[in-house]
């Protein structure tokens, strides 16, 4: 280094500084960072209200409106019934059949190595990347009148478009990927040590999952479970265009809602999409629960 | 299950774990049967259709301006979810106030709602007579029925994402980023626009491409504020819809097509940004 | 005194991380914050630097109190742990920011990264990132980047934990010559006693919030004032030193 620059540094430390920094005023005070704090908590607040917390209002207001009878009259009508049993049959097989496929899906991804399997992770997010609409579709092409397999189902006369099992299809379809998402990075970071252990020592296939691999990702599990079955409820695009709208036959609760906005009858409308809100809220109070009951877990161990 | 134990070589050494035939076996059958194989047959429907009529079916003018309306509002909503999410999911991790967790546990209501019944409390809300869209109607301002209708509706679906990519990234960053800053002389909002928001622009801009295509792809939630007017207010996928109801399927082929290799695209820009941007956080 | 603790006393969550430290270090020393881990040698650094504030006590800095004043203007360089360099920055962006922050002009902020790129021999790495860098160099880059807005004192939080066995000795001897180039006073905190003995002028031993002893490494080792004193030095040097 040269003379010159050795003598800046030497001028920087006898330099007193702080002598005349002293009078500074001081600008960071906790004043200004709690107010701070307040108007960020205030901007979510008024953001999250007028978004999610108003809609809500609304559905609960209009579906009252008209008073309770007019209100049960809508929820117990013989059409909602009929729809919610869909709805239920479309949500609990859509879960338990990606439940089955997120199960082995990622134990395969997390705990094999192999060629093809970054591709593998990126087919089964396909789903999530497509617009409902375009699932449905998809069905009408493979299953219906002009699709490939159209007249092999014509001659063998089984109905899936426009028939349940369509609605059944394409609910799975739109929720494919939600249990894989959940339980595959927790899987994947627990990394695969212990069931070579257990393996070495001897133990079975299913042992291992059960005793071993389960055990670890049995919240994640629950939570995908959860989320998938709130898609499942809800899910309307896909729905709508391979449902056909046979009122009584193809309808879910969302299509039902659908038709009686669409037919001017609101209160009925909004009293069926309570139904809805309510098994919502419901499911979110499951979540957080879950996520709750795992982190009071974790913290223990 | 012990016939299953496959031992093959691989980079790692040698597969002991029992399982693997079992789990490919299943896995790639149910992908293929109830996703793969649906999702071939919009290719092969649309590899029927002649060129000049698959340009002339998206080329239409109402076609394009159902993408316009797609693309821009969903990109409006996507910029205006990325701008709240990062302060929903700042406020959430940073701060401790009573009702947090109420927060966080709405976050996900738009996840959890059904789309038709966001769609029609959203177009109550905004209409008019709404709540919200009476106090705009004084001023002169229409929202349901129009492109910032549509703009809400995918603000709506698409806050979950931005709050949950950001969030978890904001929870595990090292605050002596934020203090070496600090040390240096520089001010809060310098420090999170030049230190901390770097740190979370690969989680932000993977929630806002998420948010991006949900918006492009939605329907439900859209559909009923929209109002359908021609080269106004049509969304892509709700032209899809009337082009079955018609059902001219190829036309609808033809349009989901084009939705399909641009949200692929979509995907593919997001996945290249996330790749590039880990060089960073190398170790 | 440039440096002074009064009284200091400071708990989290219940915790005593500092209780009634006292202490004081002239200019120009380079001074050892030593300690087994949890003997509050980290939080009386942050203190000093005011990343946190006492309960009660005072901090004198060049014979003013500065418990009020936020740490960037106390004239102080802090080296973190890891530190933290700014991954999305180049070394040289790295280094200028402290300067760019007091809107120093261009000219000023190139000739001061200039000049600090050549004090740490890393003149030709300047456009690189963080990730590019050996963890030594990034050692270096953190150094020139605390001593770029010419801070009166230099703090170190262990500087070289995050170093490779192999060449901890020889950065010790590298961060010990820039030190006494630079004349700028200093204090670090380490673990490890070997590291203390070889690199410190002053030793200043802390064990579950207290100061134990303060002194050259001579006096301590020679006179250790209490039993944990001896303790730890005996039983570090009967490990480190073969």
């Amino acid at each position: 280094m040269s003379e010159k620059k050795k003598k800046s540094f030497e001028q920087d430390i006898t330099g007193d500084g702080i002598n005349s920094i002293k009078k500074v005023v001081e600008t960071h005070n906790a004043a200004s960072e709690g107010a701070i704090k307040y108007v960020l908590i205030g901007i979510c607040v008024v953001f999250l209200f007028v978004m999610l917390v108003l809609p809500l209002a609304v559905v609960a207001v209009n579906a009252l409106k008209e008073g309770w009878a007019a209100y049960r009259e809508a929820v117990f009508d013989e059409y909602t019934i009929k729809a919610f049993k869909l709805t239920l049959i479309a949500m609990v097989t859509a879960t338990v059949v990606n439940t089955i496929f997120g199960i082995f899906a990622s134990y395969l991804l997390s705990k094999f190595y192999f060629r093809g399997r970054e591709l593998l992770a990126s087919l089964i997010d396909i789903p999530l990347s497509i617009s409902p609409v375009i699932a449905g579709l998809v069905f009408i092409l493979t299953f219906g009148n002009i699709g490939w397999m159209g007249d092999f189902l014509k001659s063998h006369d089984i109905k899936i478009v426009f028939a349940v099992p369509g609605v059944i299809l394409a609910t799975i379809f739109v929720t494919f990927p939600f249990v894989f998402r959940e339980i595959f990075p927790v899987m994947n970071a627990q990394g695969k040590e212990e069931e070579e252990a257990a393996s070495l020592m001897g133990a079975g296939g299913f042992t291992i999952f059960r005793r071993i691999t389960f055990p670890h990702m049995k919240w994640a599990l629950l939570y995908g479970v959860i989320l998938c079955a709130a898609r499942a409820m809800g899910e309307f695009g896909a729905v709508s265009v391979i449902s056909g709208h046979l009122r009584g036959k193809t309808n879910t609760l969302p299509l039902h809602v659908e038709i009686l906005y669409n037919e001017f009858n609101t209160t009925a409308a909004f009293a069926v999409s309570s139904i809805l809100v309510l098994l919502a809220l419901l499911i979110l109070a499951a979540r957080n629960i879950v996520e709750w009951k795992a982190e009071t877990k974790q913290r223990q161990t | 299950m012990g016939q299953q134990i496959v031992k093959v070589k691989n980079k790692k050494g040698i597969r002991v774990i029992p399982g693997f035939g079992l789990s490919m076996g299943v896995t790639l059958s149910m992908l293929s049967i109830l996703v793969l194989i649906p999702l071939v047959s919009i290719f092969i429907s649309a590899g029927k259709l002649d060129f000049q009529e698959f340009a002339e079916a998206v080329t239409s003018k109402q076609v394009v301006s159902g993408y316009i309306v797609s693309i821009s509002c969903a990109f409006f909503a996507a910029f205006v979810n990325a701008v709240f999410g990062v302060i929903l999911a700042w406020v959430l991790v940073r701060y401790d106030f009573p009702g947090r967790r109420l927060m966080d546990g709405l976050i996900e209501l738009p996840f959890a709602l059904p789309t038709a019944v966001a769609g029609i409390s959203l177009t109550y809300l905004y209409s008019d007579e709404g709540w919200i869209g009476a106090l705009f109607a004084k001023a002169g301002i229409k929202i349901a029925y129009t492109r910032t209708g549509i703009t809400i509706a995918m603000i709506f679906v698409g806050i979950p994402f931005v709050v949950r990519a950001v969030q978890p990234v904001l929870k595990r960053l090292d605050r002596q980023y934020e203090e070496a800053a600090q040390m240096l002389g520089a001010g809060r909002i310098y420090t999170f626009f030049r230190v901390t928001l770097p740190e979370l622009f690969p989680a932000l801009f993977g929630g806002f491409g998420l948010a991006f295509a949900r918006g492009i792809g939605e329907y439900g939630s859209v559909v009923f504020i929209a109002g359908n007017i021609p080269n106004e207010t049509q969304i892509a996928p709700l032209l899809i819809m009337t082009k079955l109801e018609q059902y001219k399927y190829s036309d609808a082929t033809a349009i989901a097509l084009v939705l399909l290799l641009l949200s692929f695209l979509l995907m593919l820009v997001i996945n290249s940004v996330q790749i590039y941007m880990q060089r960073f956080s190398k170790e | 005194m440039y440096v002074e603790m009064r009284h200091i006393n400071k708990t989290f969550d219940g915790f005593q991380a500092s209780d009634d430290v006292n202490f004081g270090i002239e200019r120009g020393q380079l001074a050892a914050l030593l300690g087994p881990s949890g003997s509050g040698k980290t939080t009386i650094l942050r203190m000093i630097a005011g990343l946190d504030k006492p309960d009660s006590g005072d901090i004198l800095i060049n014979e003013t109190r500065v418990n009020d004043l936020p740490g960037s203007k106390r004239g102080i360089g802090f080296v973190f742990q890891n530190y933290a360099l700014f991954r999305y920055m180049t070394v040289e962006e790295n280094i200028a920011f402290g300067l760019k922050v007091q809107k120093k002009s261009r000219q000023e902020i190139t000739s001061r990264v200039e000049e600090l790129l050549e004090l740490i021999s890393m003149k030709d790495l300047g456009r690189r990132y963080p990730h590019q860098l050996s963890g030594g160099q990034r050692q270096r880059v953190a150094f020139a980047r605390a001593l770029a807005p010419s801070p009166k004192l230099l703090l170190l939080d262990e500087p070289f934990a995050a170093i490779d066995a192999k060449v901890r000795r020889e950065l010790r001897t590298w961060l010990k010559d820039m030190i006494d180039r630079v004349k700028i006073t200093s204090i670090f905190v380490t673990h490890d006693q070997e590291e203390a003995m070889e690199v410190a002028g002053t030793i200043i031993l802390t064990n579950q919030g207290r100061i134990e002893q303060i002194g050259t490494p001579e006096e301590i080792c020679k006179n250790p004032k209490t039993e944990f004193v001896a303790d730890f030095i005996d039983v570090k040097l009967g490990t480190g030193h073969f």
